[in-house]
C-alpha cells in the first residue's frame, strides 16, 4: 500500500460534524446557528422552493450520461451554507499551493529531463507506459511552467484538523460556474446575510481567470493577448459552464470550426474577418484537439493546432498532457512530488490507495471489497466504482469480476467517513456528508478564489457526491475573521 | 555513399477543396550514419513552411493551404551522405527512453496469433538472434504485394493476410518484438535498392528495436536486412502514424487522386 503518511485516516467510522462536535457548536457555524434559530416557521422551505426557481430560471444545468438521452437538469442547491473559518482557510490555501507547485513542476519535469524517474521516486512504467503520458510534450515547456493552469483539488475532511486530498483534477476541472452562482443564489435568496458575516468575496474569480490566461500568452505574442474559450458544443454536460465563463470573461466562446490554422497561426472567423488568437481556453480533451496529432477522426478540434503550439503561437490552457498528473494511478506519489521539487513535506496528506496492478494490493483489494471504495484508475465522475460497504453482495461480485479481468485499470481506497455539514432535507435539517473543490489558478502567479464547490451527497448515508450520482451543492464561505 | 533524394506527391481532386492543413515528416536528420547535406521540403504553399521538432526528435513542417484549390503538391528534395556500419543507430535525437517504445497503438495491438508468432519464432534465442529470427521469418512469410492493404492495416491483420508493403512489415516486426518484451519503432525514410537493382519508387519503412548493450538496431523486414548505407532515416515513432511522411485532413472536395514518385539515386559515381 502506498500513502504511508496517511494511516490515520483509515481509522475513523463516525464522520465528524462540521457544525456540532463534541457537544457544542463549533466557532465558525455560531452565525449559522443563529441565523437559523431566528428564521420563522416555513421560512426554508420557501427558499428551498425559490431556489429551485432561481436555478431554472437562470438555466444551469448539467447533462447526465447514465441515464440516457440528452437529460438536462439542475444540481440540486442546498441553502445552508458551508463555513470555513480564516485559519482553517489560511492552512488549505497553503497546501494547495504547495501540492499545485509540484504538479506543474511534476509536469514540467517529466515532459524534458524526468529527474524524478532517474532519481528512482516513482518508477518508470507507470508513467512511461501509461496513456496519459503523451510524447508529443516532449521537451516542450509552457510558459511559466504552468501545465494545469485551473486546477481542481477535491478534498476530503476527517477531522477539525484532517484534510485528505481525495484526487486533483488537473487536465479540464468543471464547476466553477456552480460556485460562483451559488453565491449569486445565496446574496439573492438572503440579502444582508452575507454582509453580516464578512464572507470573503469569490465573483472576481472570472478577472482572475482572465488575468491567469493573459500571463501565459505565448512567446510569440504580438501584443495584447486575445483569449478564447474553445469548446466541444452545446451537447457537451458543461456547456453551461463554457458560455457562461466566456460571457464573464468578456471573450469569445469558439468551437472548432470557428478556427483555423495559417501559417502555423491560430486565427478565429470574425464578421470582421479573421482575428489572431493567442490563448485558447480549452474545454476539448487532448484526444480531440487535432486530427493531425490526435485521434484522426476528431471533428471537435482545429487540424494543425497542435503545431502552432509547439511552435510556441498559441498558449492551450490548460496544457496539453496534463492528464499524467491526475491519472488515479500517479496519485498515490504526489506526495512524494512535493518533496522531491519543494523540498518540503507536504501539508495535505493523500487517503491510503491500493494500485490493484501490484499483486500484493490486488489480493487485499479482492478480500476486502466490502470495506474499501474501488475507482477506474482513468475515469472520473463517479460512473464506473464501487461503494463497498453500500453496495449488495451480488454487486461486490460482479465488480469482481470486471476487477480480475484488469486489474491495473483500478485503484482502492477505504472508505472515508467524511465530514458533514448541516443540510435542508424532507425531514429538516440533517447532516449530510460533503467534499469541496477549491479552484486554483495558475499562470504567472498562483491565485486562489476563497472556498470552492462544497458538493453535498443528499441522501442519508451517502458518501458518493458526485452530480452525476444524485449530489447537490452548497455555497462555502470563508470567513475573513478568525474564530 | 551519397544519395540524393527525389520525393513528389500530388493530389488532384475532382472537385475543389476548400482547405488543406498537412503535417509533413519528410526531413531527415543527422545521425552517425548520415549526414545531409542538402534538404528542402516545399509545398504548393509557394514558401518556407513553418515548422517544429515533435517529441520523438522529427522535424515536422506544418502546411495550411486555406484557399480554394484543385490540385495540392508536396516536394522535398536533397542529397544525403551515409556511411556503412553494422545497423546500430548511433548519435540519433533521443528524448524518448527505450521502455516508452514498448507502448502499443491501434495499428501495433497484438492478437494472440501474433503472439504465438513472436513466441514462436524467438523460441529460447537471445533477443538479437530472435529479431533477426523475426525479420527473416516474416520476410519469408509475408510476401510483398500492394494494393492488399492500407495504411489504417493493422499487425494482426497482416499477419493474417500473409502479404502487404513495408509499412506492414514493420507493424508485424514491432508488434511482435514488444510482444517478446523487446522497445521497438517504426522508422520512415528512404531506401536505395542497389546499382543493377530494380529502382524502388516508394517511400520505405523499416523497423528499430532497443537491445541493452547495444542500442537500438535496424531491421528492414521487407529486404532482410540491417540498414545501413543503402537506408535514409527520416523519421520516428510508434507506429505509422506517428512517423507517417504526411498526415493532412481536407474540407471539401469529393475524390482525391494521389500520385507519389520517389527516385534515390547514388551520386558517387
Amino acid at each position: 500500500m502506498m500513502g504511508r503518511e496517511t494511516q490515520a485516516a483509515a481509522g475513523h467510522s463516525a464522520g465528524f460534524d462540521e457544525m456540532h462536535h463534541a457537544g457544542a457548536c463549533r466557532a465558525p457555524y455560531e452565525i449559522i446557528r443563529d441565523w437559523l434559530e431566528g428564521l420563522p416557521p416555513d421560512f426554508l422551505l420557501r427558499k428551498h422552493a425559490e431556489a429551485e426557481l432561481l436555478f431554472r430560471r437562470i438555466g444551469v444545468t448539467f447533462t447526465v450520461y447514465s441515464e440516457g438521452g440528452d437529460l438536462e437538469r439542475t444540481i440540486p442547491f442546498d441553502i445552508i451554507p458551508r463555513v470555513l473559518d480564516a485559519d482553517e482557510w489560511a492552512f488549505l490555501e497553503r497546501g494547495l499551493r504547495q501540492r499545485v507547485r509540484a504538479l506543474n513542476a511534476f509536469l514540467v519535469d517529466i515532459y524534458n529531463g524526468r529527474e524524478i524517474l532517474r532519481a528512482g521516486r516513482i518508477p518508470q512504467a507507470p508513467i512511461l507506459l501509461n496513456a496519459s503520458f503523451r510524447p508529443e510534450m516532449q521537451n516542450f515547456t509552457p510558459v511559466h511552467g504552468a501545465y494545469t493552469h485551473v486546477a481542481g483539488i477535491d478534498i476530503v475532511r476527517l477531522g477539525p484538523r484532517e484534510f485528505y486530498v481525495l484526487e486533483d483534477n488537473c487536465r479540464v476541472p468543471s464547476g466553477v460556474s456552480y460556485m460562483l452562482e451559488n453565491r449569486e443564489a445565496m446574496t439573492r435568496l438572503f440579502p444582508g446575510l452575507l454582509g453580516h458575516h464578512r464572507v470573503a468575496p469569490i465573483s472576481h474569480y472570472p478577472e482572475e481567470l482572465l488575468d491567469t490566461l493573459r500571463s501565459v500568452a505565448p512567446p510569440h505574442c504580438p501584443g495584447d493577448p486575445t483569449v478564447a474559450l474553445l469548446t466541444p458544443g452545446i451537447f457537451n454536460s458543461a456547456y453551461y459552464e463554457h458560455s457562461f465563463l466566456a460571457d464573464e470573461m468578456g471573450i469569445e466562446l469558439v468551437e472548432g470550426a470557428d478556427l483555423f490554422i495559417d501559417d502555423n497561426i491560430v486565427f478565429v472567423r470574425t464578421t470582421e474577418g479573421p482575428r489572431r488568437v493567442d490563448v485558447l481556453y480549452r474545454r476539448v480533451d487532448d484526444d480531440f484537439l487535432d486530427p493531425l496529432t490526435f485521434r484522426s477522426d476528431s471533428t471537435l478540434g482545429v487540424p494543425g493546432l497542435f503545431g502552432a503550439y509547439r511552435a510556441g503561437n498559441v498558449t492551450l490552457a490548460n496544457a496539453v498532457g496534463t492528464s499524467i498528473a491526475d491519472d488515479k494511478s500517479i496519485y498515490p506519489y504526489v506526495p512524494e512530488m512535493v518533496r522531491f521539487y519543494l523540498g518540503e513535506e507536504p501539508l495535505l496528506a493523500n487517503v491510503p490507495t491500493f494500485d490493484c496492478g501490484r499483486a500484493e494490493d490486488f489480493s487485499y483489494v479482492l478480500s476486502h471489497l466490502e470495506d474499501l471504495v474501488v475507482k477506474e484508475a482513468r475515469g472520473s465522475g463517479g460512473y464506473g466504482m464501487l461503494v463497498g460497504p453500500q453496495a449488495s453482495a451480488a454487486e461486490r461480485e460482479t465488480f469482481a469480476a470486471r476487477l480480475r479481468a484488469r486489474p491495473g485499470d483500478y485503484i482502492a481506497q477505504p472508505t472515508l467517513a467524511l465530514s458533514t455539514c448541516p443540510t435542508y432535507v424532507e425531514s429538516g435539517i440533517a447532516p449530510r456528508h460533503v467534499d469541496l473543490r477549491p479552484f486554483v489558478l495558475v499562470g504567472k502567479k498562483i491565485h486562489i478564489v476563497p472556498g470552492g464547490l462544497t458538493r453535498v451527497a443528499l441522501r442519508e448515508g451517502s458518501l458518493v457526491v458526485n452530480s452525476s450520482q444524485g449530489g447537490g451543492t452548497k455555497d462555502t464561505w470563508v470567513l475573513e475573521t478568525r474564530c | 555513399m551519397r544519395l540524393r533524394v527525389h520525393h513528389e506527391t500530388n493530389y488532384s481532386y475532382d472537385s475543389p477543396v476548400v482547405a488543406t492543413y498537412q503535417m509533413l515528416r519528410l526531413t531527415p536528420r543527422a545521425h552517425d550514419g548520415q549526414r545531409v547535406i542538402s534538404w528542402r521540403v516545399q509545398t504548393t504553399h509557394g514558401h518556407d513552411l513553418p515548422s517544429f521538432i515533435d517529441g520523438f526528435g522529427n522535424i515536422v513542417h506544418c502546411h495550411a493551404l486555406n484557399r480554394r484549390h484543385k490540385e495540392a503538391k508536396i516536394l522535398a528534395i536533397g542529397e544525403v551522405e551515409t556511411f556503412a556500419g553494422d545497423g546500430i543507430v548511433r548519435g540519433a535525437a533521443e528524448p524518448m527512453p527505450p521502455l516508452f517504445f514498448l507502448r502499443n497503438t491501434a495499428l501495433t495491438m497484438p492478437d494472440r496469433a501474433v503472439e504465438t508468432f513472436a513466441r514462436e519464432v524467438a523460441g529460447q534465442l537471445p533477443p538479437l538472434a530472435a529479431l533477426h529470427a523475426l525479420m527473416g521469418t516474416i520476410r519469408a512469410r509475408i510476401a510483398y504485394r500492394t494494393g492488399v492493404t492500407d495504411a489504417a492495416t493493422t499487425a494482426a491483420e497482416v499477419l493474417e493476410k500473409g502479404c502487404g508493403v513495408c509499412q506492414d512489415h514493420s507493424h508485424l516486426f514491432i508488434a511482435a518484438a514488444r510482444v517478446l518484451g523487446i522497445p521497438a519503432r517504426y522508422v520512415g525514410g528512404y531506401f536505395w535498392p542497389a546499382a543493377d537493382a530494380e529502382p524502388y519508387n516508394a517511400a520505405h519503412a523499416w523497423a528499430e528495436a532497443f537491445i541493452d548493450d547495444l542500442g537500438w538496431v535496424s531491421f528492414d523486414s521487407t529486404n532482410g536486412v540491417c540498414p545501413t548505407e543503402s537506408h535514409i532515416r527520416a523519421s520516428v515513432g510508434l507506429d505509422y502514424l506517428g512517423a507517417a511522411p504526411v498526415r493532412g485532413v481536407r474540407l471539401g472536395g469529393a475524390s482525391e487522386t494521389l500520385s507519389v514518385t520517389v527516385m534515390v539515386a547514388s551520386i558517387d559515381q
